[in-house]
């Protein structure tokens, strides 16, 4: 298997990929949840099921017209008997006062209803929460790079941190396009996932690095492919038992855990990607193009001494 | 056995029993996402007439110390953050939408004559206790402390006749005429329930906050629905460790199963760790948990697979097990090393939940190490010491 040598395709789908990815994210934006937007959500429970057109019914009649609540996205939660409603009254939370009226108008129209979570964030809160996780990715790519530029070479760290914004852009496109909610547990997602896929990366590089050493007479090209076939077995059977576990989290954790797991699921597959084709093309391509340089330098250092 | 190996066995037996006995005896931390509760941001607001000092906003958090007090929550978190800020947790309060209330609200009370003059506040009451009026709705008994009492007893003289009305929060409650002087003690009534008269009655008890707290954020959570995480995640982890360890025996036979012990004890070690640090068990925690059982096993995949290099260039089993592992520490450094980089940057991006997560990253990470190159090292030398020959083919080489 020749990855190294096809390393131009690999990098051109992905920079594809990566582009109809920022195009999906500028597009249909990302469903930034309350914690990041502020606003409120409520999680009521009723004791049999009810769809979101009944209680949007309830929602926008004359009782709560006040509140105006037209906009409130309601969501039934599958596997039980639970609805959310996410809202907010003139860009503000819903009060308690307000959240008390909702449960008891639905009382009335749907017998008991009790309310079972509740989330109220104001749009500062939800600003630096945003702002917050942007800084602890950045810094963990700082991070990144240094600790890799230390341990091995700068090259391996930038093409290692770039392979994580291409996995990071991605999973956001899928997100997006599929509408799902990112809210905090989906930036402990991308964290992981940006910690999953360096690990994965390193192993290869750690392979490369032996590599470099022991084998004087191979090409870049060559030490880089044998380097993935090398660590091949293993990357593929870690990203198979990590995979069962996240499954298994997935179809049995229940709802709420859902959206982490599925960002996890699609980073696993985008980080493995990446580490095995993208990560060590970036470098060979780099290494190359720098030897190239360097050589010219040389010969035109050699045959116009004047220019230099 | 050499004796070199057998007191290591002996080490490592030791730690998975005192890991066990302290997973047996402490009790785990659940966040307020398994258990139920509720964890606020307050914010100190001026008002026309007191500045949110820090003097302020130490009295406020006073207050709110004794209300979680009254409401009796085993474990509550409160503490400032910045100038104005007060964070409030509770996790595992039994009514967390009452507490919130509870925390939440200034409770100022007020008494003025018709013409708005202030007679008395909440702060001249000795005592409050909720109970019925005569005509049996529930109304709120206060004692007066003697200033109060001194205050109280001159306006009552002077509003004979006429009404004296009471505001909780600028909202009347009531405005009872004055029919005989008052001295001592006193009804308060408008409270339409029960349940308001015990919440204000505990407020006024507690005193009220010198200046109103914004809430910036609020986020509640029932017991119940704690409950149900905990049972889901219980099922999930079980199901996932058992397809990781099925996994190992079916694609590593012999070192598969060598592996799948490591991570039983990788397993009791993290539980441990977690409940003699006191770190908080989140929803986003188990999750984080049952993900690090899958890369656990990496630092054992990744051994394996240099052990069968070491093998296939000639070696004799245990110097290619010794080798394997020196030469695969680097590799499983580095790279948990990077991951122990973005667990760091998640535990001061967090709160809560997502803290929770960084933990058990962090720890899983700290602990997986610690087995793959420890545990799994022991176990396999020690196996293998029996009949190196025999076990040389259960590497598949």
């Amino acid at each position: 298997m020749d990855i190294i040598g096809k390393r131009r395709t690999y990098l051109a789908i992905s920079a594809i990929l990566v582009v109809i990815g920022i195009i999906t994210l500028g597009v249909r934006g990302l469903n930034l949840g309350v914690d990041f937007t502020g606003g409120s959500l409520i999680r009521l429970r009723f004791d049999k099921s009810v769809s979101a057109s009944e209680v949007s019914h309830v929602l926008t009649s004359s009782a709560l017209a006040d509140m105006n609540l037209k906009k409130a996205v309601i969501q039934p939660i599958r596997g039980t008997s639970d609805v959310q409603i996410r809202a907010q009254v003139e860009g503000k939370p819903l009060s308690s006062e307000q959240v008390n009226r909702i449960v008891d108008e639905l009382s009335a129209g749907f017998g008991a209803v009790s309310l079972v979570e509740s989330q109220m964030v104001e749009a500062v809160i939800g600003k630096e929460l945003l702002n917050k996780a942007i800084l602890a990715i950045t810094l963990s790519c700082l991070g990144i790079v240094a600790y890799v530029s230390l341990r091995f070479e700068f090259k391996f760290g930038v093409a290692s941190v770039l392979a994580l914004i291409h996995d990071t852009i991605l999973v956001l496109g899928v997100f997006a396009f599929l509408g799902r909610q990112v809210n905090s547990p989906f930036i402990a997602a991308i964290l992981t996932i940006i910690g999953y896929s360096i690990n994965d990366t390193i192993v290869i590089y750690d392979k490369i690095r032996e590599n470099l050493k022991f084998r004087k007479k191979e090409t870049v090209e060559e030490i880089a492919n044998n380097s993935i076939l090398q660590t091949l077995t293993r990357s593929i059977n870690t990203v198979l038992t990590t995979l069962l576990a996240v499954l298994a989290l997935y179809f049995f954790g229940g709802a709420s855990i859902k959206d982490f797991s599925l960002a996890i699921i699609l980073g696993l597959l985008v980080g493995t990607y990446s580490s095995i084709c993208i990560a060590p093309s970036i470098w060979v391509e780099w290494t190359l193009r720098d030897r190239e340089r360097k050589r010219r330098q040389v010969v035109s250092g050699r045959t116009s001494p004047k220019e230099a | 056995m050499r004796p070199g190996i057998i007191w290591r066995f002996v080490g490592v037996v030791a730690i998975v029993v005192v890991c066990a006995l302290a997973i047996w005896k402490l009790p785990i931390n659940l966040g307020l996402d398994l258990r139920g509760g509720t964890r606020m941001i307050l914010e100190a607001r001026d008002t026309e007439t007191i500045k949110a000092d820090d003097d302020a906003v130490s009295r406020a958090k006073e207050v709110i110390e004794r209300r979680v007090n009254q409401l009796g929550v085993a474990e509550p978190v409160i503490y400032r953050q910045g100038a104005r800020r007060i964070i409030v947790e509770l996790a595992g309060v039994k009514d967390p939408h009452r507490a919130r209330e509870i925390i939440g609200r200034t409770a100022q009370l007020e008494f003025r004559d018709e013409r708005g003059n202030i007679i008395m506040t909440g702060n001249d009451l000795k005592t409050a206790v909720a109970g019925y009026d005569q005509y049996s709705r529930p109304a709120v008994n206060f004692e007066l402390t003697l200033e109060g009492a001194r205050k109280f007893e001159k306006a009552t003289l002077d509003n004979i006749g006429r009404r004296i009305a009471i505001y909780l929060d600028e909202e009347l409650l009531s405005a009872p005429v004055v029919q005989t002087v008052i001295k001592d003690k006193g009804q308060i009534t408008g409270l339409g329930s029960m349940d308001r008269a015990k919440d204000l009655s505990m407020m006024l008890r507690a005193g009220a906050l010198p200046v109103p707290l914004e809430v910036l954020h609020a986020e509640v959570l029932e017991p119940t629905l704690g409950q149900e995480a905990i049972d889901q995640s219980k099922v999930a982890a079980a199901i996932g460790a058992g397809l990781v360890i099925m996994f190992m025996l079916l694609i590593y036979k012999f070192p598969g199963f060598v592996a799948d012990i490591a991570l039983l004890i990788y397993a009791v070690i993290v539980m441990a760790a977690l409940v003699s640090l006191k770190a908080v068990l989140t929803l986003p925690g188990i999750a984080g948990l049952i993900l690090s059982v899958g890369m656990a096993v990496d630092a054992n995949v990744i051994i394996f697979e240099r052990i069968k290099e070491e093998l296939r260039g000639g070696k004799r089993i245990r110097a290619a097990i010794e080798g394997g592992f020196t030469r695969a520490f680097g590799c499983i450094l580095d790279s948990n090393v990077t991951t122990l980089i973005t667990a760091g940057a998640l535990y001061v991006f967090g709160s809560g939940a997502v803290r929770g997560f960084a933990v058990t990253l962090g720890l899983g990470i700290a602990a997986s190490m610690f087995t793959a190159v420890v545990v799994t090292k022991l176990i396999l030398v020690s196996i293998v010491d029996r009949n190196p020959e025999k076990y040389r083919e259960y590497f598949g080489v």
